[in-house]
This record gives structure tokens, sequence and C-alpha cells, in this order.
């Protein structure tokens, strides 16, 4: 099997499993218990919320766990509202957001507040002109994710946040797809809260974390409890915490080499699928990208279809074509960035992880390559394109 | 998500292509949902479908019923491939999915536009045959 849909999970370290393993049978213990018992379970938890911490710049104390990438989004929009609101009701995010703050954000139009969805460019790069522009005296919230999930188009984040502070609006950025990926400063970013999650970087599912920053007054979202601060209520999961934690270490003690070999892997499929695939196109920016993002368009061909044919190889992928999404309608991002329905519903996203290889890469494109080919030759807008062509070539 | 025989169907579809001089064409849907169906037919003097042929875009659901309209109008007459219903595909294909049964409508279409088709060219009725809607939207752009 070759994996290459990272961006939806990413499999568990060895290094991450055995650094939680202890934390089921053996520390089982409620962190926040008084006996002797409980302390190194929560001495655990407060190392790990270090280690998630250090990735970003931030304190520990500024650091929340959460179950994942979707309740920080839904925290960290829906608080920022609500603690605002007297100040004002206007909130600006971008078309390319992730569902969880776009639903979030629709949720929020319906309570009355009102949403500017800023456009991206070509590459998927949100407009800077346009958000600068969107600022109203009653908005209290820019919410602008700092990787897109499916084309992988790295925000330009310090000139958001140079925005926000010179306007004095609170800043939050879903960082899912970015953290520890890329590098990323809440303070050289002017970031007041960052989402992140922990199996988008070789962590456990449903653990994740908000960050936010000291002084930032926004309410709690589960009630219940003294935990994170009286912020998020409920039993620290102990396990998935430490797991979080060792994930943002290593992570941290290799990001660089990561990226750089990533990236060289990444840039070498591009140029391999757009060179042998005649009528492909990537979408999201050729160089402002994700180091393990590849997102192809091939005309004529539908996404599913694809995706079917490459799981038959052994392939894993993922397509932003409708039949995916489970509507009638492709992708919200490859349509922002201008793309016609037909184009976008032939699309193909690639990611790639550590262990991917080059011979990974080279058995994807040839088998890529013979299931477009078997695609179009079955679909009639190529059977239209082909006798076009004869007609006024 | 998908049952066996639509696997087999949209593994091994049965005649894709084209018939050159078709007695009948027809091409339904819209490459903005993401689903064309295109069916060719060769009917000879006496009303029967020698051969038919297709050629889809879109998903695994898409291929697998544009497949199985074809085989089950194979041979029948103009009248009896009209009976083909898409509960008629759905059912040899061992049903789809709930989110997949406009795929099975549009192959019924499909076979009726090429019907259509047919009978305009011969200057004909065919008993029980509704005009097509057309609603194939702009074709694929121009170079992007």
């Amino acid at each position: 099997m070759i994996y290459l849909d990272n961006a939806a999970t990413t499999k568990v370290s060895e290094d991450v499993f055995a650094a939680m393993k202890p934390y089921f049978c053996e520390q089982y213990a409620n962190p926040s218990a008084i006996y002797t018992f409980a302390g190194k379970s929560m001495k655990a938890v407060e190392e790990a919320r270090k280690s998630a911490a250090e990735l970003i710049g931030a304190q520990s104390n500024e650091i929340y766990f959460t179950a994942g990438g979707s309740e920080s989004d839904n925290w960290a929009v829906k608080a920022a509202a609500e603690a605002n609101k007297t100040k004002g009701k206007h909130i600006i995010t971008s078309a390319i957001e992730h569902h969880a703050v776009l639903h979030t954000c629709q949720y929020l139009e319906k309570q009355g507040y009102e949403v500017t969805y800023v456009n991206v460019d070509e590459f998927g790069m949100v407009k800077l002109d346009e958000l600068a522009a969107a600022v109203r005296e009653d908005t209290v919230l820019i919410t602008i994710m700092a990787a897109n999930n499916e084309i992988g188009t790295i925000q330009p984040l310090k000139e958001i946040g140079e925005i926000a502070k010179k306007n004095g609006i609170l800043f939050h950025t879903d960082a899912v797809q970015a953290y520890g990926h890329i590098p990323l400063n809440v303070d050289e970013l002017g970031i007041d809260m960052l989402s992140a999650s922990g199996h988008k970087l070789y962590g456990p599912k449903g653990i994740g974390f908000l960050y936010i920053r000291k002084g930032v007054r926004i309410g709690a979202y589960v009630h219940g409890g003294a935990q994170e601060r009286s912020r998020r209520a409920g039993t620290l999961n102990t396990p998935a915490i430490v797991g979080m934690g060792a994930a943002a270490r290593f992570a941290a003690a290799n990001l660089e080499e990561r990226m750089k070999k990533e990236t060289e892997l990444r840039d070498y499929l591009i140029k391999k699928v757009i060179r042998e695939i005649p009528y492909s196109r990537l979408n999201g920016h050729p160089e402002e990208r994700l180091p393990g993002n590849a997102n192809f368009c091939f005309r004529f061909i539908e996404g599913e279809s694809l995706l079917i044919l490459l799981d038959q190889k052994g392939i894993c992928a993922s397509s932003g074509s409708a039949c995916t999404s489970g509507s009638l309608d492709p992708s919200h991002v490859l349509l922002a960035i201008g793309l016609p329905h037909e184009i976008a519903h032939g699309s193909l996203r690639l990611t790639l992880s550590g262990e991917t290889t080059k011979e990974d890469i080279d058995f994807t494109v040839e088998e890529l390559k013979k299931i477009v080919e078997r695609l179009r030759s079955m679909s009639p807008l190529y059977e239209d394109f082909c006798k076009n062509q004869e007609v006024s070539g | 998500m998908y049952s066996e025989k639509v696997m087999d169907h949209f593994n091994n579809p049965r005649n894709v292509g084209e018939i050159e001089n078709p007695s009948g064409v027809g091409t339904v849907g819209n490459a903005k949902c993401g689903d064309i169906m295109r069916i060719y037919l060769d009917i000879d003097g006496d009303g029967v479908i020698r051969d038919v042929k297709f050629k889809t875009f879109g998903c695994g659901a898409a291929v697998a019923t544009s497949s199985m309209a074809t085989e089950l109008v194979k041979g029948k007459n103009v009248q009896q491939a009209l009976e083909v219903t898409n509960k008629a595909v759905m059912d040899a294909l061992d049903g789809l999915p709930a989110v997949k049964v406009h795929c099975s409508l549009l192959a019924e279409e499909a076979i009726h536009a090429a019907l259509w088709d047919y009978a305009e060219k011969n200057n004909i009725t065919i008993e029980g045959l509704e005009k097509p809607v057309d609603d194939i939207e702009e074709k694929i752009e121009e170079e992007y």
C-alpha cells in the first residue's frame, strides 16, 4: 500500500506510541487527583503542554487541550464572537477555510453576526487588500487558516497579523495542517489564537489544542470542571495529550530536515505529473505551499473514479470532486481559486509523509498515467475535445 | 460502499466506445454536477437494437449504471428498451447508495435521449417517449 493521504491523517509514529503506552494500563490515574499516583500523570501532561507550546513559541499556560482541530476552531470563533459582542458583531474570514471555521461562521450569521468571506487569488492566497478593506469599526475577529488543507497554500500570516493588530482585532488561525510542518511563531506572526491537531503530525486522533494568548479574554467552551484553567472541562485524556506532546517534540527536532526532504519529493512529484500527464494542472501556489502537499486537476475525468482505480493499485489518495463530498458541488476551495466546475470535479490530492519514497512516487505516477488515460478513453468530454481539435487543427 | 456488481461494471465496463453513423445518439447530464453520459444506438430495420455503446464522465456509479443500461437494452426492440427504467438498472446492479440514485436516472434518460434522436432522424413516433430535457451546460472551456 502507498499511503498518500497524510493531510487526512498520519500514522502514529512508533516513538509517539511508545511514549503514550504507559498511560493506558500503568499510569492510568486521573491527573487532577491529589494522591501521589496521579502526580506522574499530571507531570506528563504538563511536559506535553510545554512541548506543544514550544513548537509555536508560546507559553505552556497558553495551551488548552481539546479533542481536536474542529473543536478548537469552534471554540475560538464562537467564544471570540460571544466575548466581544458589545464591541461589534462582524467577523472576517476567507472563502477557503476548513468547514470547522466556515460552518461555525455560518452558524454565527444565524445568530445575528455578519461575516465577510475574503476572496483568494488563483493560487489560493488570501487577498490582503480585500482583507484590509473589509475591516470595520465593529470587526471583532479575523480568522484565516495558516495553510489550506486541500491545496496546501500557506497564507501571509504576518501581514494578516499586522492588519489585525493595527485595528485592535483578535486574530485566530486554523493551523491544523501547518502545525509541525512549517515554522510558526505566534509572537512573530501576531497570532492571538491558534488551532492545532495531533493526528496530522504523527500523533493520535482525538487530541488537539487551542492556543489562547495570555490576556485574550474568551469564555470557557466546556463547563463542568477546573481542568485547563476552567476553560475546557473534562477529565484530561492523558495518553492522547502525552502523544500530542511527543509528536510536537519530534516535529520540532527535525522540522527543517523534514521540510527539505518532503519539499524535494513534492516538487519531483509535481514536475513528473505535469510533464507526463497531458491536460493536467497544479492547484495551489507553486512555492508557498505545505512541504507534503500536491493537488492536481486532470481535465475530462472525474475524481471519484480516479480514486477507486488508484485504490485498486493500493494507492490511498483524496479528491475534491462532488462525489467524494456527498453534494453536487465540487470543493469550495477549487471553485474559490477560479476553476470551472467540470475541471474542479477532476481533482486529486496527494499528501506525503516522512516515510514516502521516490519509488512510491514513481509507482504512483506510472499508475496515474494509465488510469487517467483509461478514464479519458471513456469520457464524452474528451471525445468532444478531440473532435474539436481535429476540426480546428 | 458499492455492491460487487457495481464494482464489476465499473472495472470492466461493457460496451464502452462509439458507433460511427449511429441510428441514434443521446447525451445527458452536465459537467457542473459531475456526470455526463452519452449513448449510441445501432438499430436495424425491424427496430431492434443491434449494438449499443456508451461514454461517461462521472463517478463509479455513473460508469456502472451506463454499462448496465447498455446491457439491458442490447438486443431489445425500441419499445422494450423504453421500458428499461432506472429502477431496473439499479436492481440489476444490486442497488446503489442513496446519494447515487441520480446516476441511474441519468442512464435511463441517456437511453431515452438516444431513442428520441433515432425517432427524429427516421421521422417516427415512439409511443410513450417524451422529448429529453437538454441540460448539458457549457462545455469544457478552452485551455485554462
